[in-house]
């Protein structure tokens, strides 16, 4: 979308980076912050006319370490902030990532994955950060990453990690991949009244009782906003429940516990999969991003050869659909995990089959895509 | 109780936070009754105002004073800031970070907003080492002085804070010592009332680590050396180059009226809102 202009209801071809951009502002976020990435930077560029024109803020930062910085800022000053980059400038972001876990900081940070290590492959595809996104930041901590395919998950998945990171508190990782954010696709933007927008939860008793980080039923303690009137203490140490640093084993206990029990415990509002032909599988692809179009394909022609084969579409990747993905494991006879790496998230397929099923690996780390074709000789083989 | 100290008392966090980090002697408490008589001045609302800190014994300061505080990542404070500053534009943001925190893990944030020029309030706290970790030398540790990491003299040169941010383009800059505590209050109120990147050097004393290896003496003898070594910007002005040699300049190094980035972005705003606004009604 090239003019800015946003054409809810009306039919569109746009690339997937730009679809980013329409799920974001549909969802509220009015703040962005990023440094020019090869292959995200379509999503400044487009970040760079909507909003100012609906009232927001685009900022472009010196570094992707700024970018973060700025948007859980303005996050914290109340309004629904985003960023987005490729994998160096995710390597980069970590240090700000923790910090928005410890201080509990909504934000939706978009990592287009390109080929890595270091600079790697700037254009080409990969799916080489998964595990990154998990574990990139120090310390034991909760995060929730999901993946789009097409360029209409763009819209609806970002939709969904801004709802998903104001009702928990948390920063939200979407990965995106090469041949999704320049895949041009046909969309139709669904008007904003069909959009189920979640805000955050604002304190609404007296300033002089409210606890910032008081632990609640959920797990998630209402947000205040700088400047409404409820003064508070933000850090990145380890707090108690006004926010303030603790060296006390209870409290840090506490602390740490709740903010892993929000997410774990509400699991199944997070977990999505998408799941086709899965009912009578004899065989499962598990695939995510780019990747599950291709296995889409073949599971089609598969079936059409007589193969009985399902494919589980992972779009939350973290936390791990175990619950879901753990009792298809004593059903099928054989799993095949095609990814652009060298096996990440059958790893944690492996992990969680404890040897109850057969988990097949299809890798590819060249810089392409893994085809229909090369996915379906291997289902034949099985 | 003296007025100044019921003042301070009506900043400060007292059901929780105290005893402070600080070492006795420090300057960082006399920097923050000076910051608190400056905004008590200005008749700010708490409310209005946002303390931000990056990592080390000066940004510890917030989580004492009863505003909305934010203790952010090393380095990153003014990062932090500039998102808060462009979402509620409204607030009054005062970062506080000390020479290592902002000139070199946040070097090149702090060049950056000082060119991008948001109205924001800057307060360096540079006593010339890293003290929290135990006495490293920083990027203001002097050629030649003795510190945990440099045992035997450090053979690097220091940045310049002040004129660092003059030249990157900060609309205001001063610089004061714990020491000229009067002229550290009219500068602090100068760069907060500032529109534009407002940039406070405050010369400060770590005589636990620093003043300790350099044979500094105490606490107060290393105000005692700031006394001695300072002079105003205006006497500065008429002395030699050999005569500057070794002083501290205090006082307002630059004041100047540039645009500033909330000013210029509501016209970019504006602008977008003609050409591109329009469409979802029509559509």
């Amino acid at each position: 979308m090239s003019n800015g202009k946003a054409s809810h209801g009306r039919v569109l071809v746009l690339q997937g980076n730009e679809a980013v951009v329409e799920g974001a502002v549909a969802a509220g976020c009015r703040f962005f912050a990023g440094y020019p990435i090869t292959p995200a930077t379509e999503i400044s560029e487009a970040m760079a006319q909507r909003l100012p024109a609906i009232g927001g803020t685009f900022i472009q930062m010196e570094d992707e370490i700024a970018s973060l910085g700025a948007v859980i800022g303005a996050s914290l000053a109340g309004v629904k902030a985003m960023t987005a980059t490729s994998g160096p400038g995710f390597s980069l972001m970590q240090e700000n990532i923790g910090f928005a876990c410890v201080a509990e900081v909504p934000c939706v940070i978009v990592n287009v994955m390109r080929g890595g290590p270091s600079t790697g492959l700037p254009t080409r595809v990969s799916q080489g950060d998964v595990m990154q996104a998990r574990w990139g930041t120090h310390g034991d901590h909760p995060i929730i990453v999901l993946a789009v395919s097409t360029t209409r998950e763009c819209f609806d998945i970002t939709v969904r990690a801004f709802n998903l990171s104001e009702k928990y508190r948390t920063p939200v990782i979407i990965l995106s991949d090469e041949v999704v954010a320049h895949t041009r696709e046909k969309i139709q933007l669904p008007h904003p009244e069909e959009i189920e927008v979640f805000d955050r939860i604002k304190p609404n008793m007296p300033p002089e009782w409210y606890i910032p980080y008081e632990d609640t039923p959920r797990g998630v303690p209402p947000m205040a906003a700088f400047g409404d009137g409820y003064r508070y203490h933000v850090t990145g140490l380890i707090h108690d429940v006004r926010g303030f640093p603790t060296e006390r084993a209870e409290e840090i206990q506490a602390f740490l516990t709740r903010i892993h029990r929000k997410i774990y415990n509400n699991f199944h509002d997070i977990m999505m999969v998408k799941e086709e032909l899965v009912e009578d599988a004899e065989i499962l692809v598990i695939a995510y991003g780019s990747v599950a179009r291709s296995a889409r394909r073949a599971v089609k022609e598969a079936r059409e050869r007589g193969v009985k084969v399902g494919l589980i579409q992972l779009v939350t990747i973290w936390p791990f659909p175990r619950q879901y993905i753990e009792p298809l494991l004593r059903r099928v006879r054989a799993v095949l995990v095609p990814e652009l790496n060298f096996g990440q998230i059958s790893r944690e397929v492996k992990r969680i089959n404890q040897g109850r099923t057969r988990v097949e690996k299809l890798n590819r780390i060249d810089g392409q895509l893994i085809t229909p074709d090369e996915i379906l000789s291997r289902l034949l083989k099985l | 109780m003296a007025e100044i100290t019921k003042l301070i008392h009506k900043y400060l966090r007292h059901d929780k936070k105290f005893p402070h980090v600080w070492c006795p002697g420090c300057g960082n408490g006399i920097l923050l009754g000076s910051l608190i008589r400056a905004i008590d001045k200005l008749g700010l609302e708490k409310d209005e105002v946002v303390l931000v800190s990056g990592i080390g014994c000066s940004s510890r300061l917030p989580v004492y004073v009863d505003f909305n505080t934010l203790h952010t990542t090393h380095g990153r404070a003014l990062t932090f800031a500039t998102g808060i500053k462009l979402a509620k534009p409204s607030l009054n943001v005062i970062v506080i970070m000390g020479d290592g925190d902002a000139v070199s893990i946040g070097g090149n944030h702090f060049i950056h907003a000082a060119r991008r020029n948001l109205n924001l309030t800057a307060i360096i706290i540079n006593n010339n080492v890293y003290g929290m970790t135990g006495g490293q030398f920083s990027p203001t540790t002097p050629y030649g002085a003795y510190t945990t990491t440099s045992p035997l003299g450090h053979i690097e040169h220091p940045f310049a804070i002040s004129e660092l941010a003059v030249t990157a383009g900060a609309s205001f800059v001063a610089r004061g010592t714990v020491y000229h505590t009067h002229v550290l209050d009219e500068v602090i109120e100068k760069a907060i009332l500032k529109r534009g990147f407002a940039v406070v050097e405050v010369i400060s004393n770590c005589h636990t680590q620093y003043g300790r290896k350099n044979k500094m003496g105490s606490a107060v003898d290393m105000l005692l050396w700031m006394k001695k070594v300072a002079v105003s910007v205006e006497k500065a002005d008429k002395m030699s180059p050999e005569e500057r040699e070794g002083k501290i300049t205090i006082g307002v190094l630059v004041d100047r009226d540039l645009p500033i980035f909330t000013q210029e972005y509501q016209r970019i705003r504006e602008e977008a809102r003609k050409r591109w606004a329009t469409v979802t009604k029509s559509a």
